[in-house]
């Protein structure tokens, strides 16, 4: 961990985090947490249920307060300045979370225009979805009545509809089907070439080897960080996913 | 304020496509209206009343027509068996019992002055003192009759014994200013008004953001830059403006079916009913705020506007509540709007009579949107 000690806050960097720690009564959430996520990096925040990564991300999008430590992200402090925190991220949550009743086209005039954007960018950046995602007849079907999957992907899109300096997705694949899961990292990749970091946590390790780097988090602590391929030398395994159990089980698993 | 009408267009949007809205706007004002105030009427069309004539005089008889030719008396029973009538009372099956003496005729020629016995069942309280004044307006008609027939010299004055009032020999006469036929529906439809909007304010604000709670899409507002009052009058303003249609429903209905009158500025209403709103709906928001499911915001609404309602003088006459009671009523928002409703719609009273009323719910909006507002937390500690 050597590595984070004489981390500066670069403009390259997007999200630093130093000792962060959040405590729920006695119940410590996140432990002592430092690490940090470079411009158009994905990283990949895995751990176990409960392990504490929802937290993490919660605090990074200005959602909760850490109980000590240091958190910056996209510049500012989360203590302090979690509303100028907010225009500069996405975010889309574990639990679905665009409106059931209104159709695609209302979300994303809805969510659009909350983030300040004009009609005319609005139009032009839906159009351009649209055509991406071939969605022509989906545009007035409400959102209740679209597959899992699509949701997944408009949901995603309108995270990242006002070109967020970071985009936070928690659990993004849960549910959807290993092609829609493909198609998904697709978009991911596409997100992070455009210059938008991608912090993303996922249940599902073969996702793991699509990112830059991932952090493994386990009751609280990171316990591994680094690039999937160092990672897997330095414990002489195959995938991420034998790592995650190797690593895993020696925390009391 | 573009942020604002980008949350009422949503608002708007998802309040039209929920097929519960219309008859949330048009039916539950109809029902509300025919029931409640059909129902809850003080008026007592059919007292059951059994007379015991032990006179069997012409005078006697003359008194008990009077009642049975009132539309507030039912006349099961004329028997001269005190005993008897006791019993029917004992068995529910009277309310009040008229006992007229032997001598009634013989002391109303020889001493101008003749007495009745009432007897009521007063385990309703409320039939009972009705059906009281009821009694003395009908033996003051008889008196006032017995007068003009020219066959007593000497002024005639006849009492009810087991009221607590002197036999009258004033002639009292009654106005009844601002609702001059005493009828009960005036005073009923802009109580039932009341509610209506209070319903209609507080709950559908209400419960629409603790829905956004438990579906989770409030987590995705939270995310935003979007402005505490921003999101607050996204919430607030629709509810505002349906609350607002809902008045006007209901007080179309009241004029249609019930003919009420309307007889100061609806403006001033409408205007005094949008401050009155603001305050129930930033109640409602206030909740669930404090709340995190639909049932917790339901139960604590309830209780609210329950005890709000019920306070406010909807049945009761505020002016007759024990003295705490009254300054408790000073916090209800629904006592200044229910008085301000009927000062308006019955008595005609403009800006300048409810000054004090407007004021104070003027403040109560101020405190409780700021409140409300306040107590919206984009992040939890």
């Amino acid at each position: 961990m050597e590595r984070f000690q004489d981390i500066d806050k670069a403009d390259s960097t997007v999200i630093w985090v130093k000792n962060m720690t959040k405590k729920f009564g006695k119940f410590v959430a996140n432990d002592n947490l430092t690490f940090s996520v470079e411009k158009g990096e994905i990283f990949g925040f895995l751990g176990a249920n409960g392990a504490g990564k929802t937290t993490a991300i919660r605090i990074l999008c200005g959602l909760l307060s850490p109980t000590s430590g240091e958190a910056y992200v996209a510049g500012y402090d989360v203590y302090k300045q979690s509303e100028k925190i907010k225009q500069s991220i996405g975010y889309m949550s574990q639990k679905f979370s665009l409106y059931d009743d209104l159709n695609m086209m209302e979300n994303i005039r809805f969510f659009g225009g909350i983030y300040g954007l004009d009609k005319k960018t609005i139009e032009q950046r839906t159009n351009e979805l649209i055509e991406k995602f071939g969605m022509q007849d989906m545009q007035k079907k409400l959102i209740k009545d679209i597959p899992l999957g699509w949701k997944q992907k408009i949901a995603f899109s309108i995270a990242v509809l006002h070109k967020p300096k970071v985009v936070f997705l928690d659990e993004p694949t849960g549910g959807v089907d290993p092609i829609t899961r493909r198609q998904f990292w697709d978009l991911i990749n596409e997100t992070a070439e455009m210059g938008i970091t991608v912090f993303v946590t996922t249940h599902y390790m073969d996702e793991a080897e699509y990112c830059n780097r991932v952090s493994i988090m386990s009751e609280g602590k990171i316990i591994e960080l680094g690039k999937p391929k160092d990672l897997k030398e330095k414990h002489q395994v195959n995938s991420i996913d034998e790592l995650f159990f190797k690593v895993a089980r020696n925390v009391n698993y | 304020m573009r942020i604002i009408l980008i949350f009422l267009k949503k608002e708007f949007a998802q309040i039209f496509r929920n097929k519960m809205m219309l008859p949330i706007i048009f039916v539950i004002p109809l029902v509300q209206l025919l029931i409640l105030v059909n129902a809850a009427t003080m008026e007592m069309k059919s007292i059951r009343m059994v007379i015991v004539d032990n006179d069997l005089s012409m005078a006697s008889r003359r008194l008990a027509s009077h009642f049975l030719a009132s539309k507030f008396f039912v006349i099961d029973n004329y028997m001269s068996s005190a005993i008897q009538a006791q019993q029917l009372m004992q068995d529910g099956k009277a309310d009040v019992v008229l006992c007229i003496n032997r001598d009634f005729e013989k002391q109303l020629l020889n001493e101008s002055s003749a007495k009745v016995q009432a007897t009521f069942n007063a385990i309703n309280g409320m039939v009972a003192g009705i059906a009281s004044s009821y009694i003395q307006a009908i033996m003051a008609d008889y008196q006032a009759e017995l007068i003009q027939s020219g066959r007593y010299n000497r002024p005639v004055s006849i009492g009810v014994a087991g009221t607590n009032v002197a036999p009258a020999q004033l002639n009292i006469q009654h106005r009844f200013w601002y609702n001059p036929e005493l009828n009960y529906k005036c005073f009923m439809v802009p109580g039932v008004l009341v509610v209506l909007v209070t319903l209609v304010g507080m709950f559908l604000a209400g419960l629409n953001l603790v829905r956004e709670k438990e579906i989770g899409t409030i987590e995705q507002i939270n995310v935003t830059p979007v402005k505490k009052y921003q999101f607050i009058a996204g919430k607030l303003i629709p509810f505002w403006i349906l609350a607002l249609i809902e008045l006007g429903v209901g007080l179309t209905i009241g004029k249609l079916i019930f003919d009420i009158p309307i007889e100061g500025s609806l403006f001033l209403l409408f205007a005094i009913a949008a401050i009155y709103l603001v305050i129930v709906l930033s109640i409602g928001l206030f909740v669930a705020t404090i709340t995190e499911t639909q049932q917790q915001a339901m139960f604590i609404m309830f209780f609210v506007m329950i005890i709000c309602i019920m306070m406010s003088g909807i049945f009761t006459s505020v002016e007759t509540m024990p003295n705490w009671a009254q300054m408790v009523n000073h916090l209800n928002p629904a006592y200044y709007f229910m008085r301000v409703i009927r000062m308006i719609l019955l008595k005609g009273s403009g800006f300048k009579d409810l000054l004090f009323e407007i004021s104070c719910m003027g403040i109560y909006a101020v405190a409780m949107l700021t409140l409300a507002v306040r107590k919206y937390k984009k992040a939890v500690a």
